[in-house]
């Protein structure tokens, strides 16, 4: 199931790569497919992150997930690479468990 | 065209490979504490290489949503590298198999590191370079970070599920920006955590791409596509 999974993500993505490189512009370059595609990952990593850091199976709780946002917000601020940013995060909320 | 502009671009290119393959190393780590094993992992950066969509399918895996929608999920994401094909088509003047090749490497660097040259050759070039360095550098991380991630105990223990966050958060914030996007991402919060309690995990991120579709539907600038610039990947701002 999961191979299969894997397969079909690669095989869809690989698809909307190529479609952009083959297609004749006139055909997507429309404003709303503009405006839709570029606003999906906006709307989809921020519903990622909500979800990621407050959801618990069904329910909503708030936890050493919460602090390790927090801190990646801080260290975004202070425009620290992508791999800082992931172990800080994941730095605060090991050491808050620990607490 | 002179030989220190070839070198340069070159340069670049392999620098951002450099600073991309980097968090590859958490893409692996996350997708192994995810449960995928170590060659599910490689093989989503083999054959997936949209590091965006990646680390959507993962997380929606580790918050125990469906693979079906993980996939769904990394899908919408990867829609974006279709409008970058359409800026780099006429810029790079591939046909038959040399442009099918060239597909794969379609991503946020590659993009943001060709749409400024001047020249087809320079454009090439920099679409390569920086292309074949991330695909390269991005697949040996994953690598590493897999075998990692599974001589690890408990992930929890290492805050791993938090790192998953801090790495969407990372991929987010080159694009809030502007005020229609931060509308955007707040109310998609406010839908996904609305629906958690409600529907089976992996929905909520699904229904909050309806609200990119209605805004994209009510906003009225003229030619939205973003392509990242070459600032936001010297920084926080990697989104491959």
């Amino acid at each position: 199931m999961m191979w299969l999974v894997i397969l079909g993500t690669a095989a869809g993505c690989y698809v909307v790569k190529l479609a952009g490189l083959s297609v004749p512009a006139r055909v997507l370059d429309h404003p709303v497919v503009e405006r839709v595609a570029d606003l999906l990952p906006v709307a989809m990593l921020a519903a990622l992150i909500g979800v990621q850091v407050f959801a618990e199976g069904q329910s909503l709780t708030v936890d050493a997930r919460l602090l390790g946002l927090g801190a990646a917000v801080v260290a975004l601020l202070l425009r620290a690479p992508f791999i800082v940013v992931v172990v800080v995060a994941a730095g605060v909320a090991a050491v808050a468990r620990l607490l | 065209m002179q030989d220190p502009v070839r070198a340069r671009i070159v340069r670049e290119g392999v620098t951002v490979g450099v600073a991309t393959g980097a968090y590859g190393i958490s893409f692996g780590a996350i997708a192994v504490a995810a449960g995928l094993d170590v060659w599910q992992a490689c093989a989503l950066s083999l054959l997936v290489f949209t590091g965006a969509s990646q680390f959507a399918l993962v997380g929606v895996l580790a918050s125990g949503g469906a693979p079906v929608a993980g996939a769904a999920t990394a899908l919408l994401l990867g829609l974006r590298n279709g409008l970058y094909g359409l800026r780099l088509a006429p810029m790079l003047g591939w046909s038959g198999w040399r442009r099918a090749g060239a597909a794969h490497l379609v991503i946020d660097e590659s993009t943001a590191m060709t749409v400024n040259r001047e020249s087809r050759s320079t454009a090439r070039l920099g679409f390569l370079s920086t292309g074949l360095s991330v695909f390269v550098l991005w697949n040996l991380s994953t690598l590493v970070g897999a075998l990692a991630g599974r001589s690890i105990g408990d992930p929890r223990d290492y805050g791993l599920d938090a790192a998953v966050g801090g790495a969407f958060l990372a991929l987010l914030w080159p694009r809030l920006r502007t005020r229609t996007n931060q509308v955007v991402a707040v109310l998609a919060v406010a839908v996904a955590l609305g629906l958690v309690p409600i529907t089976p995990a992996g929905l909520p991120v699904l229904a909050a791409a309806l609200v990119a579709v209605v805004v994209g539907l009510v906003d009225r600038r003229p030619d939205p596509t973003e392509v990242p610039g070459p600032d936001d990947l010297a920084t926080g701002g990697h989104h491959a």
